[in-house]
């Protein structure tokens, strides 16, 4: 079953066109690589699934519901989303898990056990726990984020550009933890990202979308090695 | 308490030192030296002083005349007419001060004047049981200032919210994406805002009477009135502008707040 499934999808920001009539299907329990040029529109698709933006024309269905179909913050609580630069809130690690846990919900008790497993899942050290999370390096900091988002029990999680400030060995990492998050754990995996080595390497699926419009979507391999799409070849050529 | 023994003490000479048209003209002195000092240092203000100090004279004479027509009358609806358009003024110079500026706002900051001014002047009237209860010699001088300080309350206010959720759109964004309510996500923004809004008024009553001796509380006093009694008035006025303050600015901001998002929670 398709995770998400766009219908003539458009998405207009002060009569520019951002997104141009996407039409797709997002795999569920798998990763899936939203590439292309920046200007594409992979932030902009991101937000959509979230509904922290409205498209204004077209459908976007997530479990074969229509997303406004879903009470917002549900749905948010079940698509998380892990933003570019990460936005740590005030307070310690502790802290910022333990505003998630109280906007999901969670019962004190269950609070810690949830704790411990999104630390576990996202990879992140016990022992920055009290430390002051503005303090953390680029890469701690996106880590406690997707711990933070984990700390909701979604089934989704939604991430722009992950990577795109941290240094490759760091990089590397970090998609290898979302890669475990997506085959071991059965969550769904919708990362934009520009390195088309990470793509290539960590995804089962991608999305290539170019000046607002999906050029190609597929099984990674099939996108990498045999699309003779001549705009995806180009695309590949000048990053490889 | 009455200020004949104090007259009588030689404490005052007299009850009010009577001020003349000539003695104003003569006063505007000072005005001209406000002016020469702004175009000696070529500050650019000099046009404005002087613009400023006849329209103060224009519009203070016409209030005089204005209150003069009203406590004579002394009806109801005519001293109810003059706190409207006291109000009406206040909104728009609330909202001319903003960078946003909408019909939207302008009802909310007239609506939260309207609340924060009634509430506060009901129990002061309570307070100081007035009668009847529109007594304008009252009612209308304690509007005025209530009206002004909620002015610049529900200004800074909104000034505020707004720069506090541009500052901190990303922080709001990612509370949204984990399912907080928007209430939830600018609850910091909401708190700065309303500090603000309510800060001037908290350092006026800090300072009153040690570093500054407030106009109300002045002029009685130059008017002979005893200066306990003026005291006693000062106390009640600025506990009546904290208050007015506090619910302006909270209305205020707390409604400005809902419209910075979509009935599907989407930061605008």
């Amino acid at each position: 079953m398709a995770a998400f499934t766009l219908s003539d999808v458009c998405r207009n920001f002060d009569g520019i066109e951002i997104l141009d009539h996407l039409s797709l299907e997002i795999p569920e329990r798998q990763f899936t690589a939203v590439i292309g040029p920046s200007g594409s529109g992979k932030t902009s698709l991101l937000r959509l699934l979230n509904r922290l933006d409205e498209p204004t024309g077209g459908t976007i269905h997530y479990l074969g519901q229509p997303v406004a179909g879903f009470p917002v913050r549900q749905l948010r609580a079940r698509v998380g989303f892990v933003f570019q630069t990460p936005v740590m809130f005030s307070g310690t690690v502790r802290d910022n898990l333990t505003v998630a846990s109280g906007i999901a919900g969670i019962q004190e008790g269950n609070g810690d056990q949830r704790m411990r497993e999104s630390l576990r899942l996202a990879e992140v050290s016990p022992d920055l726990l009290d430390r002051d999370a503005a303090r953390l390096s680029v890469g701690q900091k996106q880590r406690v984020c997707i711990a933070r988002t984990l700390m909701t029990g979604p089934e989704t999680l939604l991430l722009d550009e992950p990577t795109a400030s941290l240094d490759p060995e760091t990089a590397d990492k970090l998609v290898r933890t979302i890669a475990q998050l997506s085959g071991l754990n059965g969550v769904t995996i919708v990362s934009a990202t520009h390195r088309l080595a990470e793509a290539k390497r960590m995804s089962s699926y991608v999305v290539m979308l170019d000046g607002g419009s999906l050029v190609e979507a597929g099984p990674t391999a099939e996108i990498f090695e045999r699309s003779e799409h001549p705009r995806i070849r180009s695309f590949l050529e000048s990053v490889t | 308490m009455t200020i004949a023994p104090l007259i009588q003490a030689g404490v005052l000479d007299s009850p009010i030192l009577e001020l003349g048209w000539l003695d104003i003209a003569l006063a505007a002195g000072l005005i001209l030296m406000a002016a020469g000092l702004s175009r000696w240092q070529g500050v650019g203000l000099t046009k404005a002083v002087m613009i400023g100090a006849v329209r103060a004279v224009l519009q203070l004479v016409l209030v005089g005349y204005v209150l003069i027509y009203i406590f004579q009358l002394d009806k109801w609806y005519l001293v109810l007419a003059a706190l409207l358009v006291m109000l009406g003024m206040a909104t728009r110079e609330a909202v001319a001060r903003q960078v946003k500026r909408s019909a939207v706002l302008t009802g909310i900051v007239g609506g939260a004047m309207l609340v924060g001014s009634v509430l506060t002047l009901i129990y002061v009237s309570a307070v100081v049981r007035m009668e009847p209860w529109y007594n304008p010699r009252y009612l209308i001088p304690l509007f005025g200032m209530i009206a002004g300080n909620a002015m610049n309350a529900a200004a800074l206010a909104a000034e505020r919210l707004v720069s506090e959720i541009d500052a901190r759109r990303g922080e709001i964004e990612a509370y949204l994406a984990l399912g907080a309510t928007p209430a939830f996500a600018t609850r910091e923004a909401v708190r700065r805002a309303i500090r603000a809004s309510m800060i001037p008024m908290v350092n006026s009553l800090t300072v009153v009477g040690v570093v500054a001796l407030p106009g109300m509380m002045t002029g009685q006093i130059l008017a002979g009135v005893s200066p306990l009694t003026a005291v006693r008035y000062q106390i009640l006025v600025m506990f009546m502008l904290m208050a007015a303050v506090a619910v302006t600015g909270t209305l205020v901001t707390l409604q400005f707040r809902k419209t910075f998002f979509t009935p599907a929670d989407q930061l605008q």
